[in-house]
């Protein structure tokens, strides 16, 4: 295959010119997004405080968050529960990059936390400790952010981060299915 | 070519179940999983299966409708994928999904499948979103919308002799009349046509009832072969032939007042080896239909888009499925003993699906 | 019955592509205010140029230069340009067939009559020349829009 160049060489009026081998084109699009039922109902259980999981009256796995589905049986998950605010940490890392345009200070723990009750791991950052002092097993809680009364953020956000209780870790037969 | 040519001795496949969602311009309320699920079990409902028992599942949706990459693995959850099922997806209408699932039990690896579609419009602009499937030099940067393109099909026809506005109107009063008889549609009935014609262009020489509605829905089918759909349904809809042509992508080097690729893909089919008396037609957009009708020979006697077509419910990247759809269910309740279906894809009518279905003979 | 929450979702495509040969030596041309097309292997030539012939799948690299003006073989009025289209104003969407050229281009025509509702003399057959955009880069856009030529009909 010849260059744009060679090509160029046989029209007199753009012989020598400097071919274009590129071309940056932006393009846009807006949306607006809405999450549907179940996850408006977790989103705005967030803003209350509240940790809001949905569970499959088939095979009886709890998940948060909530879509309305279980994955496992295809059917809607339709017994609506509220989780305590601990649970176990299944897994973790340390990140060092911040991605664009997420607000955090790295290097971060980034973490699976297994809620009582539940049988998905809820993403979230472990905070409150040293970041070498994190590890499977570990017991925490949620730390809520402290919001506006009157405009509450319906979103993860509200919460800061999960932090040790400081109780002994969980026994692995309890946590090691759901990893 | 005689049938036997066309698809040699082997599995007959058939649609032995279909069903769709009410079309609606918006639906905040679910998400995409929870607007497929109750279509899907429907169809399982229909058919006794669930899906360990459906050999392979196919999907079709896009993503840019939600503006969100990868968002067609999350509505798999409304499938039950566990244990592990054999599944594919198509960036696509699910008509090509059906095809690609149809391809799927002629190699008899499988024995039933599960195809679903669906599309939320409602988040975006539709019309603009469509254009990120244009050439990316040299159309896309322009941002011809959907309705600008299929409008300067319409005038191509009409530089050409070959229709006008009032028979464009006349296409918008017929299908949404006759969506009057059909619950899922989304727009149902219709002004007369002098009413139609005082209104303000979209662009011209298209106005607002020559254009598709922006529609939310899903759909789904249950495909089976030989034995194991008689068994699913007492008159299954066999699927006689089935084929799919692309042509070229730059509308200025096509005849926009033609379309060889549907015409291929119905000789391919055996559309012309025996009449039809009804046709499922994919066309958003009304000059649409007449470009169609031109390419498949079909005169007053077959029953055009008797659903209503896309012009009164258009889930994009469910419609073309739903076509299919509605002429097998026209072949279950007995009320077509032979159908086409047609669907489409890509800017002014670029690639073209034909389907011919038929009752059990 | 939870609220119905929505959030706006915005996506930005920056992408850098890279053209190939005959793409790269169509966009040249563009900022350089000339206009290629390529040479089919039945003869016939492709504007925009096809990179490959879309019935022998060959290779094409033949390049004809072709003038800035062309006819219009289909329109659409536009009343109500939508954003990042390349005018603000009503115009026209346009198949041009530039003057050596088999195949048309897409492009807008900026012909307005006396209201944003009216065409104007728009019609398939106007001669038609190409506006260029004042700043050039390599890009579709350097064809700012078409405007019309002298009165003369095409054919």
């Amino acid at each position: 295959m010849r260059t744009a160049a060679e090509l160029l060489a046989g029209v007199p009026a753009l012989a020598g010119t400097e071919p274009v081998t590129r071309v940056t084109l932006p393009a846009r699009l807006e949306y607006s997004y809405t999450p549907g039922t179940a996850q408006s109902r977790f989103l705005t259980g967030l803003a209350e405080q509240r940790l809001l999981a949905e569970r499959c009256p088939e095979c009886t796995r709890v998940y948060i968050p909530p879509r309305g589905v279980c994955p496992t049986c295809g059917r809607a998950t339709t017994d609506q529960l509220e989780l305590p605010h601990t649970g176990t940490v299944t897994t973790f890392c340390i990140v060092n990059i911040a991605a664009r345009g997420l607000d955090v200070e790295v290097p971060y723990c980034y973490a699976y936390v297994l809620l009582d009750g539940a049988h998905v791991g809820l993403h979230a950052r472990i905070g409150g400790l040293p970041h070498d002092q994190v590890h499977v097993g570990q017991r925490v809680r949620a730390v809520w952010r402290d919001q506006r009364p009157d405009r509450p953020d319906p979103g993860l956000a509200a919460i800061s981060h999960f932090a040790p209780t400081g109780d002994p870790d969980a026994d692995p037969a309890s946590y090691r299915r759901w990893m | 070519m005689t049938p036997q040519q066309q698809h040699p001795a082997g599995r007959e496949i058939a649609v032995v179940a279909f069903a769709q969602s009410v079309h609606q311009r918006s639906t905040d309320q679910l998400s995409e999983v929870e607007l497929v699920l109750p279509v899907l079990q429907d169809v399982l409902k229909q058919t006794g299966l669930t899906t360990d028992r459906i050999g392979f599942t196919c999907s079709g949706s896009s993503d840019y409708l939600a503006g969100r990459a990868f968002s067609f693995t999350m509505a798999l959850d409304g499938v039950g994928a566990w244990p592990p099922i054999s599944e594919s997806h198509v960036e696509m209408d699910g008509a090509w999904a059906l095809y690609e699932a149809w391809v799927k039990l002629r190699t008899g690896q499988a024995d039933t499948a599960l195809v679903y579609s669906y599309g939320k419009s409602s988040p975006g602009s539709v019309r603009d979103v469509l254009t990120r499937q244009l050439d990316p030099y040299t159309l896309a940067p322009l941002w011809p919308d959907a309705i600008a393109l299929a409008a300067l099909q319409a005038q191509c026809l009409i530089d050409a002799g070959l229709t006008d506005e009032r028979a464009l109107a006349g296409v918008a009063v017929r299908s949404r009349r006759a969506a009057l008889d059909n619950p899922h549609a989304q727009l149902r009935g219709s002004a007369d046509a002098d009413t139609l014609l005082q209104r303000p262009y979209q662009v011209r020489p298209l106005r607002r009832h020559d254009c598709p509605p922006v529609s939310d829905g899903a759909a789904a089918v249950v495909l089976a072969a030989g034995d194991a759909a008689r068994a699913l349904h007492p008159r299954p809809a066999w699927i006689r032939g089935i084929d799919h042509r692309i042509e070229a992508h730059q509308p200025g080097s096509r005849d926009l007042t033609e379309s060889p690729s549907t015409r291929l893909a119905a000789v391919r089919a055996g559309v012309f080896d025996a009449p039809v008396d009804t046709a499922e037609l994919h066309a958003p957009f009304t000059a649409q239909e007449l470009v169609l009708r031109r390419a498949l020979d079909l005169n007053g006697s077959v029953r055009i888009n008797p659903s209503g077509g896309a012009l009164a419910a258009n889930p994009v990247m469910a419609a073309g499925l739903i076509r299919v759809g509605e002429a097998a269910a026209r072949i279950h309740r007995g009320e077509s003993r032979r159908a086409l279906a047609h669907a489409t894809s890509g800017p002014c009518l670029q690639q073209n699906l034909v389907a011919v279905l038929e009752g059990e003979r | 019955m939870p609220e119905v929450l929505s959030a706006p979702l915005i996506v930005e495509f920056p992408f850098t592509r890279s053209t190939g040969p005959v793409i790269g030596a169509f966009l040249t041309g563009l900022r350089e205010r000339v206009v290629l097309g390529t040479r089919g292997s039945d003869g016939r030539v492709h504007c925009p140029p096809a990179e490959y012939d879309p019935v022998t799948a060959a290779e094409l690299d033949e390049l004809v230069q072709l003038p800035d003006t062309g006819v219009v073989t289909a329109w659409a009025w536009n009343p109500e340009p939508r954003p990042q289209q390349p005018l603000t104003t009503p115009f026209a969407w346009v198949l041009v067939r530039l003057d050596g050229a088999d195949t048309a281009l897409l492009h807008v025509l900026d012909a307005p009559g006396p209201g944003s509702g009216d065409p104007g003399e728009v019609r398939t057959g106007l001669r038609v020349r190409i506006r260029w955009a004042e700043q050039r880069s390599g890009a579709i856009t350097d064809i700012a829009c078409f405007v019309p030529a002298d009165g003369r009909t095409g054919r």
